[in-house]
């Protein structure tokens, strides 16, 4: 009895150092590096490493910060708490994450702030309670007009265009749709009618097919925006693959390294996308004014380094700028960067 | 004679000539050669995977990590384009075909001699198979800019007309029914699976026939995980994400009983066309999307009540003949 009841209390004496070790051990590295963790929907995706690659640059420039780019294999909510909780049980001073669903990461979000740490969301908002600002790439309306713009541009405002779109219950697509069909009622696009929507459900294999439909039920068909990268990607191919390139263009937004093929045959004259190593550089540089104790309040500006300020909105709302648009041009220099 | 009119085979196909017929007359264009070769191509892995799927079935298995195991050999076979691009094809191609057979012998071992049930190995080994693919990418993917141009072209050649998805599909199609209908080793699948006492009583290796089975739906696997990363251009973790459902579901429309022991070749085929006429039908139909996902689960559901509705065969019998003569009796 003598002896368990002694190594017990050597083992709590134990646990007890080495939960006390490494805040010890850490604080004067702490006093000198802020340390923020970007946590974003899952691993395994380009767009968010290239996110993470903007943010080590801002890291970098703005001196004394450490990124810590995680996130979890698969895109749950779930999974991305676990994630964000280990990252409050390491302390570390802020957090950036793209949130994989807006009111579950609520509580979490509250958990961390109570605990000192400063949380913001971009690309994919956390609800306003559980956080502090959010940074969004561009405006639901910018988004939905420049892709308009795009192939109304192409095809010199001539001919019947559709949209190809993830799946139907997904709020940003439906939005940017939304956005799309008020700047289709500007009267310079009255030769150029939006003729149907369809989804490819952000699978390969189903926009494909999707897109072989559109052209086989729309045989007039001169043009397809595609507001989902899976989407974009698939379509081109289909245009390449069934012989329609110069008959039908696509638009929409799309990562360079993945579109860079396809513009460069001719499937695809323009697309867009917010620059992610921008996307992740400024929010990096809000997450630093916050850090710095600068207010957040709606009206107040941030920092967003090189790229210049944003002004806090409604909710801690902010916005980055317009679209990036990408062609023939300088496709081939972004598609080695994402 | 009258067996062969009051088939499953045989009224699947005649469900299906009539609903391409009806499809033809909404929207002309569907029944023209040009859709048709499309939707036979794009279905070819459906077609192949759906075969695969049946042999395991047959043992009364299960493989759910078909679809998972096509992500990671075909991402195996997009790095062989993408760093050896002088590789000829046939050798990226066969990557692709060993590295399905090599993850689907580890299926095979476990089921066979750790005799753990096949939809918990195949459940973990899936989970496993993908975290494989992030493993080795670190997160990146292979894009179409990046694969090797002969790669991607082959599954868009033609020949004779036919694309050579479908030229695959055909080739292993009859490698099936011949294996399957005159082999012994190709009977011993439905010995194993229809009675598993009396096939050992008759010198059936159990194991050795579940272990073959898990090893050919890899090593198809494999083979579409190629045929697929080259079609859509593009190689990452998540393609084919949730595969294996409509490979199953393809299984039991076409009459594979879940039981094992009973399924054919052509039942397996029709199967997965009447999927795959759905799939393209809907979009050339223009239905909503609200409506897609409902047609197809009820068309799905009918199906299988048709299919559980139809006349049971007498027995599970291990030759074709002693079948005949069963069908004859009854």
């Amino acid at each position: 009895m003598r002896t368990t009841r002694r190594t017990v209390f050597k083992l709590g004496a134990g646990a007890a150092f080495a939960v006390a070790a490494p805040a010890i051990l850490t604080q004067k590295a702490r006093a000198a590096d802020k340390r923020i963790a970007m946590i974003v929907k899952n691993l395994g995706n380009s767009y968010f490493d290239a996110c993470a690659k903007g943010a080590k640059n801002a890291a970098k420039e703005i001196g004394g910060i450490e990124i810590i780019y995680t996130a979890s294999a698969k895109p749950t909510a779930e999974d991305q708490i676990a994630v964000i909780d280990a990252q409050i049980a390491q302390h570390v001073d802020g957090i950036i994450v793209s949130a994989n669903d807006a009111n579950a990461l609520v509580p979490v979000g509250k958990k961390a702030m109570q605990r000192g740490i400063k949380v913001m969301s971009f690309d994919s908002a956390i609800a306003p309670e559980g956080r502090i600002v959010h940074l969004s790439a561009s405006s639901t309306p910018l988004i939905g007009a420049k892709q308009v713009q795009m192939i109304g541009k192409t095809l010199n405002y001539k001919g019947e265009v559709a949209i190809l779109s993830a799946a139907s219950t997904m709020t940003n697509q439906n939005s940017w749709i939304a956005a799309m069909k008020e700047e289709w009622k500007d009267p310079k696009y009255k030769d150029m009618p939006l003729v149907a929507t369809v989804y490819g459900d952000d699978q390969d294999d189903k926009s494909y097919r999707e897109m072989q439909g559109l052209v086989k039920a729309h045989p007039n068909l001169k043009g397809v925006i595609s507001p989902t990268t899976i989407g974009i990607r698939a379509g081109a191919k289909a245009i390449v693959d069934g012989g329609l390139v110069g008959k039908v263009f696509i638009t929409g937004l799309g990562l360079p390294s993945e579109m860079k093929d396809y513009v460069l045959k001719g499937a695809c004259d323009t697309f867009a996308i917010w620059n992610p190593v921008d996307y992740g550089y400024s929010s990096t540089y809000i997450m630093n004014d916050i850090l710095a104790g600068k207010p957040t309040t709606e009206g107040s500006k941030l920092s967003m380094g090189k790229k210049g300020e944003t002004t806090v909105g409604k909710d801690g709302e902010c916005i980055m700028g317009e679209p990036f648009v990408f062609d023939k041009s300088n496709v081939e220099e972004y598609a080695k960067i994402f | 004679m009258s067996a062969v009119w009051k088939s499953r085979e045989f009224l699947l196909a005649v469900a299906l000539a009539l609903a391409v017929a009806v499809i033809g007359l909404y929207q002309p264009v569907f029944v023209e050669w040009e859709n048709l070769s499309d939707m036979l191509t794009e279905t070819s892995v459906l077609f192949m995977m759906a075969l695969a799927q049946m042999v395991v079935i047959l043992t009364r298995g299960i493989d759910l990590s078909v679809a998972a195991n096509l992500a990671l050999s075909g991402f195996l076979a997009a790095l062989v384009s993408q760093y050896y691009p002088d590789v000829p094809l046939v050798l990226m191609i066969l990557a692709g075909v060993l590295s399905g057979l090599v993850l689907g012998m580890i299926n095979g071992a476990l089921v066979a001699a750790l005799g753990i049930p096949s939809i918990v190995v195949t459940l973990g080994t899936l989970a496993v198979y993908r975290g494989m693919i992030i493993i080795i990418a670190g997160g990146d993917q292979v894009n179409a800019s990046e694969m090797g141009v002969s790669f991607q072209a082959f599954p868009k050649d033609s020949f004779l007309g036919l694309t050579t998805p479908i030229w695959i599909t055909i080739a292993v199609s009859v490698l099936f029914w011949v294996f399957l209908n005159f082999a012994r080793t190709g009977r011993g699948f439905y010995a194993v699976g229809g009675n598993p006492v009396a096939a050992r009583y008759c010198g059936i290796n159990q194991g050795k026939q579940e272990f073959l089975a898990y090893s050919i739906s890899g090593a198809v696997s494999g083979l579409c995980g190629y045929l697929w990363v080259a079609r859509y251009g593009v190689a990452y973790s998540e393609i084919a994400n949730g595969y294996e459902l409509t490979v199953i579901a393809a299984c039991v429309i076409g009459g594979v009983s879940i039981g094992g022991g009973v399924g054919t070749v052509p039942g397996a085929l029709l199967g997965a066309l009447f999927l795959g006429i759905v799939n393209t039908a809907l979009p050339v139909l223009q239905i909503t999307p609200f409506w897609q996902m409902a047609i197809s689960g009820a068309v799905i559901l009918a199906a299988v009540v048709i299919n559980a509705r139809a006349e049971r065969r007498p027995d599970k019998l291990i030759l074709p003949e002693a079948r005949r003569l069963g069908r004859q009796r009854s």
